[in-house]
């Protein structure tokens, strides 16, 4: 399975500018930690330590926040499209 | 520098006053010439936090909103956000949690009347003021 990942202008520097990368992967969670294996600079901005998804990533798999479809077990198709984009979130504290 | 018309001031006030007693946000979509930006449109988005102290942008507003603005060749500029009873300052929350360098961070305060609107500039946990220009 190989699906097509769109990459936020933030994390484009250390993935060496690319915009889209295709990864192999048949779970969210297998394409999170596949791009990270490929892209060391970004270890840590996509999933913790527990394997779980990064508090400020939201990943949607065509259209879908896969928070609301299986987190980082959310399936994959070969013809899928994953977008990745920071959450825009803040707070007074 | 960030440009305005005096409409999309006034929608971003309106759109944190609605969301009372609540942070209100929205995103700021328009046209980037280096550091300057120029706003064309805001959108506002539901604060899915549903808190007076914290905001957070609805996950499928960005993504709808992203996908525009790659249709159209315009960008996303950045987003705002009101402060109910604080100043119109980025919070060390806000300052840690800002997303992108490039963007313009709004903020709406709507601690006295009238709402005081200012922008900044948030790049590697600096916070730069930057001046509002309202294009009549
Ligand atoms: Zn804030």
């Amino acid at each position: 399975m190989a699906a097509t990942v769109r990459i936020p202008t933030v994390l484009r520097p250390a993935m060496g500018g690319l915009t889209t990368v295709t990864v192999e992967g048949s779970t969210i969670g297998a394409v999170l930690t596949e791009l990270t294996t490929t892209y060391p600079a970004i270890e840590g901005q996509l999933l913790n330590q527990d394997g779980t998804l990064h508090r400020f990533l939201n990943v949607y798999v065509n259209d879908d926040d896969v928070r609301y479809i299986g987190g980082v077990n959310a399936p994959v198709g070969e013809d899928d499209e994953i977008t990745l984009l920071p959450a825009v979130a803040g707070g007074v504290a | 520098m960030l440009t305005l018309t005096p409409a999309i001031r006034n929608a971003m006030v309106a759109t944190c006053i609605r969301a009372l007693p609540n942070e209100g946000c929205g995103l700021l979509i328009g046209r980037v010439d280096g550091d300057d930006a120029t706003a064309t449109e805001i959108v506002p988005s539901p604060n899915v936090a549903a808190s007076a102290r914290v905001y957070e942008i609805d996950s499928r507003v960005l993504l709808r909103a992203f996908r525009r603005v790659d249709d159209e060749g315009s960008a996303v500029l950045g987003v705002f956000h009101s402060h109910t009873h604080s100043e119109a300052y980025p919070s060390p929350t806000d300052v840690r949690q800002a997303p992108d360098p490039a963007w313009h961070y709004i903020l709406v305060s709507l601690r006295d009347i009238p709402a005081v609107v200012r922008s900044f500039r948030i790049k590697d946990d600096t916070v730069t003021s930057e001046d509002i220009y309202i294009e009549e």
